[in-house]
């Protein structure tokens, strides 16, 4: 079949000529192979983002995508689009980076806009212990070669006019760390451009088909079973966030997580008032400003295990006490939307990228509240998992093993979400 | 939001509450004995069903108190809370 033209102004303007109606189908809908040499399950970004490392990177395109509703219709369409590299530890700092690295060139790799922007991420500090956390890991992040400032009080109001700097806040600012080359990307971009990369390279992307066991000979996995019939694979990826308990479930093992809703909302569109992504730990908040005028928050996930994709209200609440003070300029703001997406908690809230205790299974999972900034670069390590059967040295480190022989990467401080 | 009862006090506002997570493990009896990884499956291990969940609260702004909570994590549905020590009611379905 024809491959997709490339996306150019040529084909805009072309396009924009013949009322748009000669725009092409961006992926096939393709009926499921019985034998595949690699079946990922999960269409979300960090699946998608796998099989385009697979076939692009490894030249392996005897690939499918199982997806049980449609692509980056689950964290990957409800987060807060928040990209950033600043954490705490080497393991951590290899892994974000090389996503960072990634995104940065992503558009034009995937001759698909993910509108990826580099506006930077400003974390707040609001006591002196903040700020000795962020001088501890600003430092660290230098060190890392990963570029990270702090910004005084006054800088701070610099660069972020509308921020409420008044030292009578019940939690004052007292700095911040900047990460410049932080931003935000369009999310379903991400899905949408990874997807459309993958089948152009012969991946089947197979939407509404769902697992419903796996199958396992001896000890290993050879298949999967599916609400479209048999699938065998030489070997199988499990990248389905919320529900990799479930997944591990079939196949008969036990996982570190915990599955919780964690929920944003946006505002009514306004003019352009905030230009960068601010995240407050303390008061617990993060807040950027899409490209059509929304303000779009997020807070802290709901304390109970959920997979019901609906947050709690008084989290909405506490989220908007820390907007309306941070930010007085909102005050009057309605909020447009909200919704909730399941998030898998490790207890140490780093992913888990590597082998199961079945044999041809693999996992990657863990993300928990921050998975999206990682979206390329956990599809491009886990690639190299499935192909070559053995972890990259930057996905190593994250092993399920590692809740056996106690080599945690405790990157809570990192994370963003409190857990 | 969740109204929970408490065994102590009534239903009251999840607010009042923090959620303790899975109930019903237990510490290892011999933890000399055990090798790393069984000990890594009691630390970390859970069961994160998506369905009946048996978890611990707190009733941090009551009582004061610790109890278990049958709750389903779809719906939501608080099915019963019992005293700690006594073992999980049996859910139909």
């Amino acid at each position: 079949m024809a491959r997709p033209a490339a996306y150019s102004i040529w084909s805009l303007v072309r396009n924009a000529l013949n009322q748009h109606e000669g725009w092409q189908r961006v992926w096939r809908q393709p009926e499921p192979k019985p034998v595949y040499d690699i079946v990922i399950i999960g269409g979300g970004g960090h699946g998608l983002a796998t099989a385009y490392y697979l076939a692009r990177k490894h030249g392996i395109t005897n690939v499918a995508v199982i997806e049980k509703g449609w692509l980056g219709g689950g964290n990957t369409g409800r987060n807060t689009t928040v990209v950033r590299s600043n954490y705490l530890y080497d393991e951590s700092s290899a892994i974000y980076e090389k996503s960072m690295q990634l995104w940065e060139g992503l558009s034009q790799e995937l001759n698909y806009n993910t509108m990826f922007s580099q506006r930077g991420v400003l974390a707040i500090a609001h006591n002196r212990h903040g700020l000795e956390e962020q001088n501890r890991r600003g430092g660290a992040i230098r060190l890392n070669g990963i570029d990270s400032e702090w910004l005084s009080v006054a800088e701070v109001k610099a660069f972020c006019p509308i921020i409420n700097t008044s030292p009578t806040l019940r939690y004052p600012i007292c700095g911040a760390m900047l990460q410049r080359r932080g931003g935000n990307a369009r999310h379903d971009a991400v899905a949408w451009g990874f997807a459309r990369g993958a089948d152009a390279a012969g991946v089947d992307v197979l939407q509404n088909t769902e697992v419903t066991a796996i199958l396992r000979e001896g000890g290993r996995a050879v298949g999967i079973e599916t609400s479209r019939g048999t699938i065998r694979a030489r070997r199988i990826g499990i990248v389905v966030a919320g529900h990799s308990g479930v997944l591990a479930g079939m196949a008969g093992f036990r996982l570190p997580i915990e599955s919780y809703a964690l929920q944003a909302l946006v505002s009514e569109p306004i003019k352009p008032v905030l230009h960068t992504v601010i995240m407050s730990g303390a008061v617990h908040v993060y807040i950027s400003q899409s490209d059509k005028g929304e303000l779009v928050m997020g807070a802290s996930r709901d304390s109970y295990n959920s997979y019901a994709q609906r947050g709690s209200f008084n989290i909405i609440e506490d989220q908007m006490a820390a907007v309306k003070e941070l930010f007085p300029i909102v005050s009057r703001l309605r909020m447009m939307r909200m919704w909730a997406g399941i998030v898998d908690v490790c207890p140490d809230a780093s992913p888990i990228i590597g082998k199961t205790p079945v044999e041809n299974l693999y996992i990657n999972c863990g993300w928990g509240t921050g998975g999206f900034k990682a979206t390329p670069g956990s599809g491009w390590a886990f690639a190299h998992t499935l192909a070559t059967g053995e972890p990259h040295p930057i996905n190593a480190p994250f092993t399920l093993e590692r809740f056996a022989t106690g080599y945690l990467v405790d990157e809570h401080g990192a994370a963003g979400v409190a857990h | 939001m969740l109204l929970i009862a408490c065994p102590h006090c009534g239903p009251r506002e999840q607010t009042e509450f923090v959620c303790g997570g899975e109930s019903h493990i237990e510490r290892p009896p011999t933890p000399e004995a055990l090798t790393d990884h069984d000990w890594g499956q009691y630390l970390f291990m859970r069961k994160n069903p998506k369905g009946w969940h048996y978890e611990r609260w707190l009733h941090a702004q009551g009582c004061r108190r610790w109890f278990n909570v049958a709750r389903h994590t779809v719906s939501h549905e608080v099915r019963a809370t019992y005293p700690m020590g006594q073992p999980p009611p049996v859910i139909e379905g």
